[in-house]
């Protein structure tokens, strides 16, 4: 990730610059659910929120200090776990504190285990401290039934938001009340974890990320590097966990565990971890698949699988990488040039994939509905699912599409050689 | 010049297994010399440097930093006493710029330690001085370039540069000239001789003209023994130093 | 005295099974240091591909053919996914073993289903052998020890005798080197991960009968393995040989305890109030502490030992 840090000049353009997506993310955020207000819509952007800040937070691990982490959750879980019971609290009398300010105790929460388990999980880097992370997270989850007063058990721990106390005076009963105390947290963890990429700790998990070995030459100790920014996304996931636990109003095992950490791990991934925003786009995405891929397949989690290798072995700075990397091309006007030869990969790219899709829907159906005889249905149509027409369709599909497909890649590669070269006599790459 | 001893390395040896690199070194380098360690390749001249910041563990012996036992510490810590060096294979911070390079460099020493509360865009006083080591490396336009994209002789430069940005007294240069032209290479001495002025260097050096020009003093690596210490005037008339070291003038 | 002996011998089969399986994980990562995250996979694999085996041919044909073919997957994985991530760094390449164990996963959630498969050990072999205290032990725990005996000492032998095993030893640590000296390094690093992954497939026929057969083992398994080796020390295979044993004689040992601290404090007589502070620790029961304990360990030994019980210190 190239981060340069521009001394900030002084001037009306600069502030427009520097501001304006901030204050464009938080009209866009105050906006959106007017537009799209049915239950299901708010739900769901109310669920991108808490998974950006995630997402964001996790970053702060692989993307900004090169630490890749299997058992993120646990801060995320505790967090909400503490959130919960402070909201319990509330409820049963023992406690006065605003549903507003919840939140923060989930972050508090997430810090403080964070500085527990950060000093040993720390010491080590590279691969020993992701496994050390696993055994970490499978410790925790291994807790959740020995301590059931605490975890809740196999049903967990729910409270009541409505509260009778609140500083903004919304009640918290509706989804779009919810929603936006989500989304205000959720402006403000993203600009402090912006920030903080901009400050001595950040820079120096990033020169410790890039060269272990230089970093204590400038008179660094890496493990406290590591440890701090350890603990301080774990301040930042437990404010997402506090927010789950605001949005749900329960908090169980599920999202302390194995599958949480690994789904974040993806999210994060596909969109990007050497860009700032690229965890954003991939929250996004990965919870808009999530929630509607769920009614229409069940065979979601391979096509997040086929995604997630197919970014690693061919695009490993995710979706915000692709997206950087046409940004020079943009700047000099030639952007169109590439579209013809995108859309007809894009063409054949689809005919493969359903192809693919027909191919893993048939074998779902076949394997795991209570009724594999009767008739299945897809995009509407409806077919037999072990005659051979669906499976012939499919292979079919998946062959020809690849083989289009291989020469239009190759096309593309040319374009980008040609533009590449008339960029450089040009002066601008 | 003084007479007071900035670096004392005392019998340090150090095996690797059953092989022995570094056996019985002994060494005193004064306070604001100029010492440059030669000899054969495979003599052990990285493994003293790697011994000296603390990178691997002594076998046996001791090492002093201005009087102070430094074997057994963490390199950071040997760091912040007062001791920097540099890398025989350049070691950048790959993603970042020249400028944020420099500036990560002198983080430490400015005080900022492990904030997360300070904006790096604000700090004034540090930004100026990453701008005027910047200068002094002769690197100001090309300062926001992502390293990866600098030249080799730009690239060793740089490395010179974050390895003196924490203000050490006691600067260890790992072969600063390999690789470098020989316009390039009067240019790293100059910049040498202007970084060390007041404060102690050591140089570990191929290239016998940069040697001669810079040194006080030269100690003579062979086979993990240091056979001679003396004026390049004496070295280069000792007979010893002659047979074990047959390259006479490297001419780069 | 028959709780001890039984547990001891039901520890040595654990034990030599997650050795199985930490053994092959081992050597690709002190050979690659790569960490193959569907190690367990493949060992999942190796289950399902023995259970298919053995209804249709029978469990012998299928003990040999199963582990070759997950070695053959692992070749492929390794030759045409892992060599392009290769460039891309150590947490890249994780991450794609990570990606291949989700994917494996969801394959056979896809071909087999959920439920778990009928996976049973073969009539030949499923008769008791001795009759301890008043314990049957069955014969097929013995057949799995001798199996993984068996594949340590040939492994050993691969490895300290062979040309091809002097060959990996090099490119242990000195993969230019051995590549420079005219061997093909890819071709070596392609055949370790098979050989690898074969490993674990095997412990995977033998097994997939002994644990149960489902889609969930691999998760279930996995973090322990891996537990194994850094307790073990990363790339010592000595070290992971008895981090299995020890994990293995944990656990098991484990289940036989019906003590909390309750009952601890009872022994010097001292009772707690009806509302204790923090209830649920004092009533933890040690047998039920059995899925914790291979974490607990690992977290003792990185406070005390982070380098592992036979670990290299890091240069």
């Amino acid at each position: 990730m190239i981060t340069e840090n521009r001394i900030p000049k002084s001037g009306k353009g600069q502030m427009m610059k520097r501001y304006g997506v901030w204050v464009a993310a938080s009209l866009l955020v105050v906006i959106l659910p007017q537009i799209f207000d049915s239950g299901f819509a708010v739900t769901m952007m109310s669920e991108m929120c808490i998974a950006i800040i995630f997402a964001l937070s996790y970053n702060m691990l692989l993307g900004q200090g090169g630490m890749l982490s299997f058992g993120h959750a646990v801060f995320y879980g505790f967090g909400g776990f503490i959130a919960i019971h402070a909201i319990k609290l509330v409820n049963d009398g023992a406690s006065v504190i605003p549903l507003e300010l919840i939140p923060l105790v989930g972050g508090v929460a997430g810090f403080l285990f964070a500085l527990l388990l950060g000093y040993i999980s720390t010491k080590k880097a590279g691969t020993t401290f992701a496994l050390i992370s696993l055994g970490l997270v499978e410790l925790v989850v291994a807790c959740v039934l020995l301590f059931p007063s605490f975890f809740g058990g196999e049903e967990g721990v729910s409270a009541d938001r409505m509260l009778d106390y609140s500083i903004t005076g919304f009640g918290f009963g509706s989804g779009i009340e919810v929603f936006y105390l989500i989304a205000f947290w959720m402006v403000i963890a993203t600009a402090l974890m912006y920030l903080q990429t901009q400050t001595p700790l950040g820079r120096m998990a990033n020169a410790v990320r890039d060269n272990p070995e230089r970093a204590p030459f400038v008179g660094y100790d890496i493990h406290l590097v590591r440890f701090f920014q350890f603990s301080l996304s774990g301040f930042f996931a437990g404010i997402a966990g506090g927010l789950l636990a605001i949005n749900y109003e329960i908090v169980n095992s599920e999202m302390i565990g194995a599958i949480a950490s690994g789904n974040v791990l993806l999210m994060t991934y596909i969109g990007g971890v050497g860009h700032f925003f690229g965890p954003i786009l991939g929250a996004v995405l990965f919870t808009f698949l999530h929630l509607t891929l769920v009614n229409i397949t069940q065979a979601g989690q391979i096509y997040l699988g086929v995604l997630f290798i197919a970014i690693i072995l061919w695009a490993p700075n995710g979706m915000a990488g692709i997206i950087m990397v046409h940004q020079p091309i943009w700047r000099a006007g030639k952007i169109k040039r590439l579209l013809p030869s995108y859309l007809a990969a894009l063409g054949a790219g689809l005919v493969t994939f359903f192809g693919a899709m027909i191919f893993v829907e048939i074998n779902y159906h076949l394997s795991l509905s209570i009724e594999p005889d009767k008739p299945m249905q897809l995009l509407g149509v409806e077919f037999q699912a072990n005659g051979w027409i669906p499976w012939l369709l499919a292979i079919a599909l998946m062959v020809a599409g690849y083989f289009m497909l291989r020469p239009l890649i190759r096309k593309i590669g040319r374009k980008w050689d040609e533009l590449t070269q008339e960029m450089q006599e040009g002066g601008i790459a | 010049m003084t007479n007071e001893i900035a670096l004392n390395l005392v019998d340090v040896n150090k095996r690797f297994g059953e092989t022995e690199i570094i056996r019985g070194v002994d060494l005193a380098v004064k306070t604001g010399e100029r010492h440059a360690i030669i000899g054969p390749n495979g003599a052990g001249k990285s493994t003293v440097f790697n011994l000296i910041s603390g990178y691997y563990p002594l076998t046996k012996g001791k090492i002093e930093l201005n009087g102070q036992e430094i074997n057994g510490l963490e390199p950071f810590q040997i760091n912040r006493l007062g001791l920097c060096r540099s890398f025989q294979v350049t070691n950048l911070f790959a993603k970042m710029s020249v400028f944020e390079n420099v500036r990560c460099a002198l983080m430490w020493s400015t005080g900022y330690k492990y904030s997360f509360w300070h904006l790096m865009g604000r700090q004034k006083k540090l930004n100026e001085k990453a701008e005027e080591l910047i200068e002094q490396i002769n690197m100001t336009h090309r300062s926001r370039i992502p390293v990866g994209e600098l030249s080799y002789a730009e690239q060793r430069a740089l490395e010179i540069g974050i390895t003196i940005a924490g203000g050490a007294d006691v600067i260890l240069l790992d072969e600063p000239t390999a690789g470098m032209s020989h316009s390039e290479t009067e240019q790293a001495v100059e910049l040498m001789k202007f970084v060390s002025e007041g404060k102690t260097l050591i140089v570990v050096e191929h290239d016998m003209g940069v040697v001669f020009d810079l040194a006080d003093r030269i100690s003579v690596l062979v086979y993990g023994e240091i056979i001679a210490t003396d004026t390049p005037d004496n070295i280069r008339n000792n007979k010893a130093v002659q047979e074990a070291y047959l390259g006479a003038e490297e001419e780069v | 005295m028959e709780f001890y002996v039984i547990s001891l011998l039901n520890s040595l089969v654990f034990g030599m099974l997650l050795f199985m399986l930490s053994s092959g994980l081992t050597l690709i990562f002190g050979m690659m240091g790569v960490l193959n995250f569907a190690h367990a996979s493949f060992y999942m694999v190796g289950a399902y591909f023995g259970y298919q085996i053995s209804a249709m041919i029978g469990f012998w044909p299928a003990l040999v053919i199963a582990p070759v073919l997950v070695g053959v997957l692992g070749a492929a994985i390794e030759r045409y996914g892992l060599r392009t991530v290769h460039k891309h760094g150590h947490v890249a390449e994780l991450l794609f073993t990570f990606g291949v164990a989700f994917m494996i996963e969801e394959l056979i959630l896809l071909i087999w289903g959920r439920v778990a498969m009928n996976y049973q050990v073969p009539a030949s072999l499923d008769f008791t052998i001795f009759t301890l205290f008043e314990s049957d032990f069955p014969v097929y725990r013995l057949f799995m020890l001798t199996i993984s005996v068996v594949m340590f000492v040939a492994l050993y032998l691969l490895l300290t005798k062979t040309r091809t095993g002097i060959i990996i030893q090099a490119a242990l640590t000195h993969a230019d080197g051995v590549g420079m000296l005219g061997h093909n390094v890819p071709r070596v690093f392609m055949l370790v991960f098979g050989g690898g992954s074969a490993l674990a497939g095997l412990a995977g026929v033998i097994g997939g009968n002994y644990l149960v057969t489902s889609p969930s083992m691999a998760i279930l398994l996995g973090p322990i393995v891996f537990v194994v080796i850094v307790v073990g020390g990363m790339g010592s295979l000595t070290g992971a040989l008895i981090a299995s044993l020890l994990i293995a004689a944990l656990q098991t040992f484990a289940v036989g305890y019906d003590y909390s601290l309750v009952d601890l404090l009872a022994v010097f007589n001292i009772e707690l109030g009806a509302e204790p502070w923090f209830p649920d620790l004092w009533r933890i029961k040690i047998e039920s502490t059995g899925p914790l304990l291979p974490y607990l360990l690992m977290v003792i030994m990185l406070i005390f030992r982070p380098k592992g019980i036979m670990g290299e210190r890091e240069s």
